[in-house]
């Protein structure tokens, strides 16, 4: 009788859930990179300045960046390929290859950096055959690049098979009977449905390769400004506890790795608004 | 456009879809492959479209032979039962598909396809949904869009697999008017596939009714309803009441009992007698070759049901007659009954 009557959910737990999800990404999130950003006001901003133009940071982030990128569009162009064997085809072993494609997210990525190394080397089965053509993959950029690939293709096909196991196939049949051909088909009515899907799968596997650092430093031979990745910089710095320098480089990189995760997500908001779901 | 289906077998595993089809259908007709599920009439739809292969058969469209093409070459319309739109496209880009994935030498200047599509929306009368995503309209309206869409590349044969199976009752009973005015407005030789007896005996020209990948029946709605060729076809077109009989020498007999009706060259022995419900004739008791109490009377609109228990069957056999509310039935009364139309089929062994 007093006032107005408290309003029911039909969900019930708003507030705790809120509470608890706002507390708990504070405490996992928010408060480290916070904690990360006050570091660097140990320095003055020339100084900072400094740290984050100098060629080796640069070099290191441009390595870190420009590769990540590249593996990314590789396990986006592979992983594709992938997911379209092991959704349209039935082959004998196909959940075999579907469970293999977990294994980069399971294996402790210093094992997969041994395992890569060793497979590379100059001497190891892909490395000595590789050698003789002339191409050195352990120890240069190209290793870089293969562990990156490495780590990143379960991304790519775990976000997009759901997808395309979800499209009927009702809508190629369609496509067929308007006289159109499988380029059409593939071109114009399966990608289009999928790029949302691509799109998350090509940024998760891009962070994923920026981030990674295991499985690189093996594989990397570290040579300063040749294959030296941002994050190995940024435990070189803190083993010589430059702690400011270690936190500007990462500051740097957090700051790229949003701004891009970012330009993803509007991209893929924007293809979502064209490709409803049902 | 003619199509010819000769022959034709279909197998999924030891299952055979379509045993031996033979089917002609006229130019511009407008066929319903009327059949309950399973019985392969949505095989045969595939088949003549192209999305699937017969096992041996052959298909011809106006005599050529149609199996040499895929379904991209057959210019064939397809309607699917859940639309198959495309999601990522505008209901105008939808239409325009089949016009803009001709062929270069063929393909029409794009102010001829935005005419062409316009025309289209206009005919299925949604021309204001130009801009919307298939997500954003109703059942109803995304099968004009996709009728719409097939029907844009001009194609020399429309085939609808249950094109009103996902819409309501209401918008149902709309879209299966205004595919028949439709028809009648362009022509075009057309079969639509569906498990609802009504809408087939109400829009088809013709009705193919298939059971077990066979064809029982081919007719007119009207032949199928009161000519029914087999007792599949009685039972499933239309309501039956059905009576085990036997036919020896001329005459039927039920439970021992000799019925005044003549086997009408049925087969001598076990049989089964087929009589729409209503045309049962209603008498007073002792009047049919029949008898039976009522046990209980429902009335709606311009008739009453009434379940009847049949005398003298061994067991207890009751059947469901539609009497004109002139005659008042009353529950426990004795009526006397006497088929007036029905047909006599061997029973099956």
């Amino acid at each position: 009788m007093n006032g107005v009557p408290r309003r029911r959910s039909t969900l019930p737990g708003f507030g705790l859930t809120m509470g608890l999800t706002l507390t708990w990404l504070s405490v996992i999130i928010l408060i480290p990179l916070a904690g990360l950003f006050l570091k660097t006001f140990d320095l003055s901003l020339e100084q900072f300045w400094g740290i984050v133009t100098s060629r080796r940071t640069l070099n290191a982030l441009r390595i870190s960046f420009g590769l990540s990128f590249l593996a990314a569009c590789v396990n986006l162009v592979m992983g594709m390929v992938v997911v379209w064997a092991l959704v349209r085809y039935r082959f004998p072993g196909r959940r075999l290859f579907d469970a293999i494609v977990d294994i980069p997210f399971a294996l402790p990525t210093a094992v997969a950096g041994v395992a890569l190394t060793q497979l590379f080397a100059q001497k190891g089965w892909l490395g000595a055959p590789l050698a003789e053509l002339g191409i050195k993959v352990a120890f240069t950029p190209v290793g870089i690049f293969i562990a990156m690939v490495f780590i990143g293709i379960p991304f790519v096909v775990r976000t997009v098979q759901p997808v395309l196991l979800d499209l009927d196939v009702e809508i190629e049949e369609a496509a067929a009977s308007l006289g159109a051909n499988r380029w059409h088909t593939v071109f114009r009515v399966i990608l289009p449905s999928l790029i949302p899907a691509m799109l998350t799968g090509f940024a998760l596997a891009f962070a994923r390769a920026v981030g990674e650092y295991g499985s690189v430093i093996f594989i990397a031979g570290n040579l300063p400004n040749v294959s030296e990745i941002a994050p190995l910089l940024i435990v070189i710095r803190l083993s010589e506890f430059r702690y400011a320098d270690a936190t500007a480089i990462a500051v740097v990189m957090l700051l790229a790795a949003f701004i891009i995760i970012f330009a993803v997500n509007r991209l893929q908001r924007w293809a979502q608004t064209r490709i409803p779901a049902h | 456009m003619t199509i010819e289906v000769r022959n034709i077998v279909k197998k999924f595993g030891s299952f055979a879809a379509l045993d031996n089809v033979d089917l002609k259908v006229g130019d511009g007709e407008l066929l319903a492959l009327l059949g309950p599920s399973g019985s392969g009439k949505t095989t045969l739809l595939r088949i003549i479209a192209g999305l699937d292969w017969p096992d041996s058969g052959e298909v011809f469209f106006d005599g050529e032979n149609a199996l040499d093409h895929g379904a991209s070459e057959r210019h064939v319309g397809f309607v699917f039962q859940h639309y198959a739109l495309f999601r990522h496209m505008t209901v105008f880009e939808n239409v325009a598909f089949g016009l803009r994935v001709q062929p270069r030498g063929v393909r029409k200047s794009e102010d001829a396809i935005r005419a062409r599509v316009k025309e289209l929306l206009d005919l299925v009368q949604l021309d204001w949904l130009a801009d919307r995503y298939p997500s954003q309209l109703s059942g109803g309206q995304r099968q004009r869009i996709a009728l719409a869409r097939a029907l844009a590349i001009e194609p020399r044969i429309l085939l609808l697999d249950e094109p009103f199976g996902a819409l309501d009752a209401k918008v149902r009973k709309e879209l299966r008017q205004w595919l028949r005015s439709l028809h009648q407005e362009i022509h075009v030789t057309s079969i639509f596939v569906t498990h609802d007896q009504e809408e087939a005996l109400e829009v088809a020209n013709r009705v193919v009714v298939m059971d077990k990948g066979r064809i029982e029946q081919i007719g007119t709605p009207g032949d199928v309803y009161d000519n029914p060729a087999t007792a599949f076809v009685h039972g499933f077109i239309g309501e039956s009441i059905v009576l085990p009989v036997e036919v020896r020498d001329g005459a039927v007999k039920l439970g021992g009992r000799k019925l005044d009706i003549v086997a009408n060259g049925a087969a001598p022995g076990a049989a089964n007698l087929f009589v729409r419900r209503h045309d049962m004739q209603i008498g007073p008791a002792g009047s049919g070759s029949l008898e039976g109490s009522v046990q209980h009377v429902r009335t709606f609109g311009p008739i009453q049901r009434a379940e009847v228990a049949l005398c003298g069957s061994e067991g207890k056999t009751v059947i469901e007659i539609d009497a004109p509310r002139d005659r008042e039935l009353r529950t426990g009364e004795t009526i006397g009954l006497q088929p007036r139309r029905y047909r006599i089929f061997a029973a099956p062994e």
